[in-house]
C-alpha cells in the first residue's frame, strides 16, 4: 500500500466517508505515482503537443500522426524497469505486451517494436548479465511470437544500473485514419472485458513500481502469454472492422481499478461492474485482487447491446474469453460489487484524478565541480585504444541483440537493424523513420544540455535515412523525486526536451515518465529518452555498400565537448568534463542541409557522429563495408584540438556523409549554398583503417581485426563473461 | 488458378504471404482459417510461418492436429503443390506429411539473418524454374530451424532427391545443411527460410530475382505463364 496519510485524509473528505477496503485499494493503485504522474504530471504540460500532423482523440493511450493519403500511425513508449530487475524475462516481455496494447486501443495494427536496455556493467557484474541475456530472450520471444518486428533500439551500460535494469519499450502502429476508434459511450452500453484471465500475478504492480526497489516481490511481476496477445489482436481488429468497438483501453499499471475508473472519467459516464463477471484463473479471489491485479493481456472494450453477439462471435473464433463485467450509467460512479453487495462506489473523477503534488528542486551540490577536467593519462598508442573502444560493451555491434528479434516479419522494413535509425515502408508509398536514443552519462553532467543531446541524436539518425522528424515520444526516468536534486534534474531534461521541440516543431506525441528508479547503490543517472520519428515521401536514403575511392565528407564542428564520452568513461575511468552541447541554429542549418543534400540522391550513405566521436564513426562505416580508410585529422573542422579530442568528442550537429568522387563537387556546392560546416577529410581504400595527423600516424589497424572485436565482443561477453 | 493461405491461431505471416500472392503476382489467393475445409478446386496451399499455438509443446505439433489438415494430407496425395514455410514446414513435418524433425537452432537463440541457398532439386512445382545449385539470398527467421534426421532417412532423401534446399554454410546446425526438402512425390515442400520476404527489391538488400522464382515456378507449373 502506497497510500500516503495526507492522501487518506483527502480520500476522506472528497467522499465524506472513511473509504472501503477495496475502494483503498482502488484508489492507491490509482493514485501510484505509476498510473496518476502526480509528481510530474503539472509540468508536463510545458511540452509542445499539437501539431499540424497531430490527431487528438478522447482517452488516447497512443499518439496520433496522419501520414497522408487517409492513413495515421500511432505510436507509444513505456519502461518496465522495476519488474526487469526482479524478473527480467517476464519483466521484459510483459513490457512489450503492454506498450503493444497501447497501440492497439486505438484501432491500428502494430508493425513495429523498438527498445532501449540498460544496465550495470557487464564486464565484471555476473548479474548485470544475467539481467541482459534474459531481458533480450523475454523481448525476443514475445514480440517475434506476435509477429510485430522490432526494428531497433538501443544498450547501454553503466555501473549506476547496478542490480538494476531499464526495460524501455517504444512500438508503433499503422492504420486508416477511418479506422481510429473514436471513444464514446453512451447509457445502457455494455462494458466487456476480453482476453487473459485475471490471476494473483502481478498484485499491485503498478504501487511497486512507484516505490524504490527494496524487496524482490516476485509476484508483483506479470506472467507473459504472447499467444493470447497474438489472438488479442487479431480479434480486436476483426472486431474493428465489423464497427464493433465504441470505445476501448488496456489493462496495465492497476488493472481494472485504472482501466474502468479511468475510462469512464474521460468518457464522463459511470460504471457499474461485478467482480463475480471476472473470467479468472483461480478460485476465491477476493475484490480487491480482482480490482488491482495486473494479469496481462487483458482488453477492456464498450460495446453496444446490439453489437455484442457479433463481438462474442469474433472472441469465440479466436477461443479468447470475453466476459460482459458491466454497463455504462450517467452518474459518474465508479461502483464495484460483488452480486449483490456493494464494495466500492466512488466518484470516477476523484479516483481517476489524485492530487498534484508540486515537488521542490534544488540543483545538486555534484554538478558545482563534475566539468572540471583531470588530468588525464596521456594515450601512446591510439590503435590499441581504438580496439579497446570498438570492444567496449556500450560500443560493440548489437547484433547479438537484434539478431535475436525477427525484424523482417511485416515485410515493411527497408532498412535494417544495424544502422543510424530503421526505415519501414507505408501503404501509401512513404516511408517511416524511427529511433530511441538516451545518453545517460551526458544527462548526469549536465541533464539540460544531455537531454536535448539525446534528443537532436535521435533527430540526427532518422535524417540519416532521409527523414523529416515529424513526432518525439519521451521516457523521463528519474530516481526518487521527493529528493529535491533529482526532481531539479527532471525539470531541467524537460525544460531542455521542451525548447528543443519549439525552436524545431517537432510535437511530443506521447511518453512516459518512471520515477523511483533507485539501486542499492543509489539513485539511476537521470535517463530521459527519446524517440524520434520520421516521415521520407519518396525515397529513403538506404546506405549502399562502399567502395574503393569513395569520398567521406564531414558536415558540422568538432568540439573540445569529452564529459560523458566514452573515451573518458571507458578508457580513462573519468566521469566530468564539459559534455557536448547542441547549438539549436548550427543544428537546425546542419539537418536541414544533409536532407537537401539526400534528396538529390547521389549520397551512397550517411552516418551519424556520436559515442565513441569521429574515430568510431568512421570505423563503423569500414567495418560493416570491410574496407579501409584513410582520414586527415587536420581536415576535421574544428577549433585547435589534441588528437583525442578530434578522435573521440561526441560534439552533436556531426554527420559523416559517403559519396562517389564524381559527385564531389555536386555536393560542395549544395554544402557551400547553405554556409554549413564541412570539410573532405578522407576515402576509403584499402583493407586498414588509418587516421593521420599531417604525415604522423596515429591509428593504423587491420579492418578485419576491428570488426571481429566489434562484431563479437558483446557475443562473448554474455556468454562467457 | 486459385492459391490457398492457410491461417492457424498464431499464424504471423499469412498478411506477408498473401500480399506477395496477389500484389506481387498476381494470383487469386484467400485465406483458410484452420477450422474450415478447403474447396476441392484450390490449385495450390500454402501454409505461412508464425508461431501456431504460440510453439507451445514443440513448434507446429498442435496445429498439426488441426482440422484443415485432413484436407491438406488428401490434397496432398492428389498432387497438389503444397508449400510450408517456417511455422508452415514445422507443422507438415510434424503431421508426417514431411520426414525429419525441427529442434533448435545449435546457438539455443532465435536466429533472424539473411543466408544463401542452394537450390538442390529443381523438379518441385516451387524450383522448377531454377538451374540445379543456383544460390538464392533469403532471410530465416526461427528459434527451432535445425532440420534433423537420422542417417538412414538421410540416404533416403538423398536416394529420393528429396532435399530441395542446402544452405551456402553452416547457419544452424541442421542435418547435411538441408533448408527445405520435399516428399517422395515432390508436390509437397517445407522449407525454413521465408521467400514471401525476399521477393521484393525494396526489401531484399541483395537480389530479388532468385526467390521471386520460387512463385513463378508454381506458376509455370499451374501453366499461369510459360
Amino acid at each position: 500500500m502506497s497510500l500516503e496519510p495526507q492522501e487518506l485524509t483527502e480520500l476522506k473528505s472528497k467522499i465524506g466517508r472513511d473509504p472501503t477496503s477495496t475502494e483503498l485499494q482502488i484508489i492507491a493503485a490509482e493514485w501510484s505515482e505509476h498510473c496518476s504522474y502526480k509528481s510530474s504530471k503539472r509540468h508536463l504540460k510545458m511540452l509542445p503537443m499539437k501539431g499540424p500532423l497531430v490527431i487528438q482523440e478522447k482517452g488516447y493511450d497512443s499518439g496520433v500522426l496522419d501520414v497522408g493519403d487517409g492513413y495515421v500511425i500511432t505510436a507509444h513508449i513505456e519502461s518496465h524497469n522495476h519488474p526487469s530487475a526482479v524478473e527480467p524475462y517476464g519483466g521484459a516481455a510483459t513490457g512489450v505486451g503492454g506498450v503493444i496494447r497501447d497501440i492497439l486501443s486505438t484501432g491500428t495494427r502494430p508493425i513495429a517494436i523498438l527498445n532501449g536496455l540498460r544496465f550495470g556493467n557487464i564486464e565484471k557484474d555476473q548479474q548485470a548479465r544475467w539481467l541482459f541475456k534474459n531481458a533480450v530472450i523475454g523481448i525476443a520471444d514475445y514480440g517475434n511470437c506476435l509477429g510485430i518486428p522490432t526494428i531497433g533500439g538501443e544498450v547501454e551500460f553503466d555501473d549506476c544500473y547496478q542490480n538494476y535494469a531499464l526495460v524501455d519499450v517504444a512500438a508503433v502502429g499503422f492504420g486508416k485514419k477511418e479506422n481510429l476508434i473514436k471513444n464514446h459511450a453512451n447509457k445502457g452500453d455494455l462494458v466487456v472485458l476480453l482476453g487473459g484471465s485475471t490471476g494473483r500475478d502481478g498484485m499491485g504492480g503498478s504501487q511497486f513500481a512507484s516505490d524504490s526497489l527494496e524487496s524482490e516481490d516476485r509476484s508483483a511481476v506479470q506472467i507473459p502469454d504472447p499467444f493470447i496477445e497474438k489472438l488479442i489482436i487479431e480479434a480486436i481488429l476483426e472486431a474493428r472492422n465489423h464497427k464493433l468497438i465504441n470505445a476501448m483501453k488496456d489493462l496495465g499499471g492497476g488493472g481494472l481499478s485504472c482501466a474502468v475508473s479511468e475510462i469512464a472519467d474521460t468518457l464522463e459516464v459511470g460504471i457499474e461492474m461485478d467482480v463475480d463477471l471476472v473470467h479468472t484463473r483461480e478460485s476465491n479471489m477476493h475484490p480487491d485482487e480482482i480490482m488491482i491485479s495486473e494479469s496481462q493481456e487483458r482488453m477492456l472494450i464498450i460495446t453496444s447491446k446490439t453489437k455484442l453477439k457479433k463481438l462474442q462471435e469474433i472472441c469465440k473464433k479466436f477461443r479468447i474469453a470475453c466476459s460482459v463485467i458491466g454497463h455504462i450509467k450517467s452518474n459518474n460512479q465508479m461502483h464495484v460489487k460483488k452480486g449483490k453487495k456493494t464494495f466500492a462506489n466512488l466518484p470516477t473523477n476523484v479516483v481517476a484524478n489524485a492530487t498534484l503534488l508540486d515537488l521542490p528542486s534544488k540543483k545538486p551540490v555534484y554538478l558545482k565541480i563534475i566539468e572540471k577536467e583531470k588530468k588525464l593519462k596521456s594515450i601512446s598508442d591510439y590503435s590499441k585504444t581504438m580496439i579497446s573502444l570498438l570492444g567496449a560493451p556500450n560500443i560493440a555491434s548489437k547484433i547479438w541483440v537484434y539478431g535475436q528479434y525477427d525484424h523482417e516479419v511485416g515485410i515493411r522494413t527497408v532498412v535494417k537493424p544495424g544502422h543510424d535509425a530503421s526505415v519501414l515502408r507505408l501503404d501509401n508509398g512513404k516511408f517511416l523513420s524511427v529511433k530511441i536514443d538516451g545518453n545517460p552519462k551526458q544527462c548526469y553532467i549536465n541533464p539540460r544540455e544531455g537531454a536535448i543531446g539525446c534528443f537532436e541524436e535521435a533527430c540526427r539518425n532518422v535524417v540519416c535515412t532521409g527523414a523529416k522528424p515529424i513526432g518525439m515520444l519521451d521516457h523521463l526516468q528519474f530516481g526518487n523525486p521527493k529528493d529535491p536534486e533529482i526532481f531539479w534534474t527532471f525539470l531541467e531534461s524537460l525544460k531542455g526536451l521542451t525548447d528543443f521541440a519549439n525552436y524545431f516543431t517537432i510535437p511530443c506525441i506521447g511518453g512516459k515518465v518512471s520515477l523511483y528508479n533507485e539501486t542499492p547503490s543509489g539513485p539511476i543517472k537521470p535517463t530521459p529518452l527519446i524517440g524520434v520519428l520520421g516521415l521520407i515521401d519518396k525515397t529513403p536514403l538506404v546506405p549502399q555498400k562502399i567502395t574503393k575511392d569513395d569520398c567521406l565528407v564531414i558536415v558540422g564542428n568538432t568540439k573540445d565537448e569529452m564529459g560523458g564520452s566514452e573515451y573518458f568513461e571507458y578508457i580513462h575511468k573519468f566521469i566530468g568534463g564539459k559534455c557536448p552541447t547542441v547549438n539549436f541554429a548550427e543544428s537546425k542549418k546542419n539537418m536541414k542541409t544533409v536532407l537537401k543534400v539526400i534528396q538529390n540522391q547521389f549520397l551512397k550513405s550517411v552516418h551519424d557522429c556520436s559515442k565513441g566521436g569521429l574515430a568510431v564513426a568512421v570505423s563503423e562505416l569500414c567495418m560493416t563495408n570491410l574496407i579501409g580508410c584513410n582520414i586527415s585529422l587536420e581536415h576535421v573542422p574544428s577549433e585547435k584540438l589534441d588528437v583525442d579530442r578530434i578522435l573521440f568528442s561526441e560534439s552533436h550537429s556531426r554527420y559523416l556523409l559517403v559519396l562517389d568522387k564524381k559527385n564531389l563537387k555536386k555536393l560542395e556546392i549544395i554544402l557551400k549554398k547553405n554556409k554549413v560546416s564541412f570539410n573532405l577529410i578522407g576515402k576509403f581504400t584499402g583493407d586498414k583503417i588509418q587516421f593521420t595527423k599531417g604525415t604522423k600516424s596515429i591509428i593504423d589497424l587491420r579492418v578485419d581485426m576491428a570488426q571481429k572485436t566489434w562484431i563479437n565482443s558483446l557475443k562473448d561477453l554474455v556468454l562467457h563473461g | 488458378m486459385k492459391v490457398g493461405v492457410v491461417v492457424f491461431p498464431g499464424s504471423n505471416c499469412d498478411r506477408d504471404m498473401y500480399h506477395v500472392l496477389t500484389d506481387v503476382f498476381n494470383l487469386d489467393a484467400q485465406y483458410y482459417w484452420h477450422e474450415k475445409s478447403l474447396p476441392k478446386n484450390i490449385d495450390a496451399v500454402i501454409l505461412p510461418g508464425g508461431f501456431s499455438y504460440g510453439d507451445r509443446l514443440r513448434a507446429g505439433v498442435i496445429a498439426a492436429h488441426s482440422p484443415i489438415i485432413r484436407d491438406i494430407r488428401k490434397m496432398a496425395k492428389k498432387g497438389v503443390p503444397i508449400l510450408g514455410v517456417c511455422n508452415g514446414f514445422q507443422i507438415l513435418v510434424e503431421s508426417g506429411l514431411l520426414p525429419g524433425v525441427l529442434l533448435k537452432n545449435e546457438s539455443l537463440n532465435f536466429m533472424c539473418e539473411w543466408t544463401n541457398l542452394i537450390v538442390e532439386n529443381n523438379k518441385t512445382p516451387f524450383t522448377n524454374q531454377f538451374k540445379l545449385h543456383a544460390k538464392i539470398p533469403i532471410p530465416i527467421a526461427n528459434g527451432e530451424g535445425r532440420y534433423y534426421v537420422d542417417d538412414d532417412t538421410l540416404k533416403q532423401l538423398k536416394k529420393k532427391n528429396q532435399i530441395v534446399f542446402r544452405y551456402g554454410q553452416v547457419v544452424n546446425g541442421s542435418s547435411n545443411r538441408i533448408a527445405g526438402v520435399c516428399n517422395q512425390a515432390g508436390n509437397v515442400v517445407g522449407m525454413m527460410p521465408h521467400p514471401e520476404r525476399a521477393v521484393e527489391s525494396e526489401i531484399n538488400p541483395v537480389d530479388n530475382k532468385p526467390s521471386s522464382l520460387i512463385f513463378e515456378s508454381l506458376m509455370v507449373k499451374m501453366g499461369v505463364v510459360n
